[in-house]
């Protein structure tokens, strides 16, 4: 296989600046010194990642985005799970309708399960609940529950469990000792993928939240929807940084590339 | 095999039919509760009436489409919508397939720092990303046009915010990341004896590129298309902080009559719209591929 030309290096580091650039600028404003929002900056100060500490919006915020994603991937996966198991392993009529639906929330926009779910919380009497959120967290999240369950389903060697059950395994033993460890890995990456993909939730969550039960996205959105000051900018940094720290601890402990295993193409 | 064991294996399988659905019955459960009954309520919510002072009355009246389908604002905006998309998609596919193809190319620690640069931006809020867009653009002397003039890309400054320009500018950003692994992914299949064997027959980079790495490369960039133009069409977050409050999409004028005008039947009959549009170019463009496609991929 041949090198990357120079015409091809110079595409690629126009691109990689294309890529960075918005994210950077943001990094670069959050040390702002001024009381407006604007690029280039003057000087460099604290003051506005100070800022964050007067509001508490923002940091409750944070930790309801935390516990949300927590939860709603913790369920989401217990009903994958079992999902994942009959579809990896049994021919049934049905099958292919029943792997559509429950892949179904990664083709139906943001825009419509956000209304849907609004309508249907506010019909209920859960509208602007936290367990309204969770509900439609669940389902945003399932399916990249699902895959990566499933992945690691698929892949994995029945001869193993056949071999448990003829030295007399149990029902209760094969699970615990033979299966379950067999897909953790899947059940890990489905997992912190399902975190990821409801921790920047911003289309769907910004209809079923209220004022008590805004996500960190939606508070940020809501906010430069009204402000002009640069403290979005600084919350942003803090969680841009936040993410670096959790993707370079996650890599030590685990293995980033362990944890994409499995992924497929058509991520949101 | 024994006798019992034959009697286990007929048990086992008459068991096995019910067994995956009791396994799904749980996830089926929750699905048909909280997914299909919103659904269908929205599609009904989109029949109902509405007044200022009434609220909404259940009733089936087609007033809300018919209201869609006469006022020309709707048509501008359906219009507008799916003008962004496409222009999303095209930008996407034309920078996106060489970049995966130059990714492809590289060598392994490149390889994996430069994908951790596409990947990375995935994980960072789209109001993040889209923040640095407003700021890059920022009036007419902001960064973006002093650079396009240094380089005398332009003479004089473009308006890229409130204006549909710099929603494309910013969603192409946005979705990129979805565009390349789609065809990296495509990429990764390819065999590279291939590329040698065409060489050794003689044929030129440019040739190789046209003739054995771009057919091989289509699949995933029709696929990656179909994915960048479903988000782009339905994208709220971006085109709300660049458009402003006057330039809608669909997304955007739904959110307006959801939490705003409060007429939530009309804003119902806008999304259901969306959806109905989106799934029928899906549908029409994933027969199109497989049938382009069924001889190339077997």
């Amino acid at each position: 296989m041949s090198r990357n030309g120079p015409l091809a290096l110079a595409f690629h580091a126009a691109f990689v600046i294309f890529m960075l650039a918005p994210i950077v600028v943001v990094c670069a404003v959050a040390f702002t010194p001024d009381g407006y929002l604007s690029f280039p900056t003057h000087g460099l100060s604290l003051r506005w990642f100070r800022a964050i500490g007067d509001y508490p919006e923002f940091i409750d915020a944070f930790w309801l985005s935390i516990g949300l994603g927590a939860l709603s991937a913790t369920i989401a996966l217990a009903f994958a799970v079992p999902a994942a198991l009959a579809v990896a392993r049994h021919r049934f009529t049905g099958r292919e309708a029943l792997t559509t639906l429950f892949m179904s929330p990664l083709m139906i926009p943001n825009v419509v399960l956000g209304i849907a779910f609004l309508r249907f919380f506010s019909e209920v009497g859960v509208g602007g609940s936290f367990a309204g959120l969770v509900i439609a967290h669940i389902i945003f999240v399932f399916p990249y529950a699902l895959r990566l369950t499933l992945a690691s389903a698929t892949g994995m060697d029945r001869a193993i469990e056949q071999a448990a059950i003829s030295l007399g395994a149990s029902e209760w033993t094969l699970w615990r000792r033979i299966t379950l460890p067999l897909i953790l890995p899947g059940l890990v990456s489905g997992w912190v993928l399902a975190f990821i993909q409801s921790f920047d939730e911003v289309t769907m969550t910004v209809f079923v939240a209220a004022p008590g039960t805004q996500t960190l996205p939606v508070r940020m959105f809501l906010y430069i929807q009204d402000n002009i000051d640069p403290l979005v900018t600084s919350v942003s940094a803090s969680v841009i940084a936040i993410t670096a720290t959790a993707l370079v601890v996650l890599d030590r402990v685990y293995g980033l590339e362990r944890l994409l295993a499995g992924r497929g193409t058509d991520e949101r | 095999m024994s006798g019992a064991a034959k009697d286990e294996a007929v048990a086992v399988r008459r068991f096995a039919r019910t067994v995956p659905w009791l396994l799904s019955l749980p996830a089926l459960a929750l699905f048909a509760a909280v997914l299909v009954v919103p659904l269908v309520m929205t599609v009904m919510l989109s029949f109902h009436d509405w007044s200022q002072y009434g609220g909404i009355r259940f009733v089936f009246i087609l007033k809300n489409w018919r209201e869609i389908w006469s006022d020309p604002y709707y048509f501008e905006m359906f219009g507008r919508t799916f003008r962004i998309a496409l222009l999303v998609t095209l930008i996407t596919a034309f920078i996106g397939t060489p970049e995966a193809y130059i990714l492809h190319r590289m060598r392994a620690p490149w390889r994996g720092l430069f994908l951790l640069v596409l990947l990375g931006p995935l994980l960072i809020s789209v109001v993040a990303r889209t923040l640095g867009w407003a700021l890059l653009f920022g009036g007419s002397s902001g960064v973006v046009n002093k650079a396009l003039m240094t380089l005398g890309v332009i003479r004089s400054p473009i308006p890229f915010m409130f204006t549909e320009t710099g929603i494309v500018v910013a969603l192409a950003h946005v979705l990129m990341p979805f565009m390349v692994l789609a065809v990296w992914t495509a990429l990764q299949r390819l065999d590279p004896q291939i590329e040698n064997a065409a060489a050794s027959l003689g044929a030129g980079q440019p040739t190789i590129l046209r003739r054995v790495i771009l057919p091989q490369a289509m699949p995933g960039v029709l696929s990656g298309g179909i994915i960048v133009f479903t988000l782009a069409a339905s994208a709220f977050a971006t085109p709300a902080i660049i458009g402003g409050r006057r330039l809608k999409v669909a997304a955007t004028l739904a959110y307006d009559e959801f939490l705003n005008t409060l007429d939530w039947p009309l804003g119902a009959a806008v999304v259901v719209l969306l959806l109905v549009i989106l799934v029928a170019i899906v549908v029409t463009a994933n027969r199109l591929i497989e049938r382009r496609y069924a001889e190339v991929l077997g």
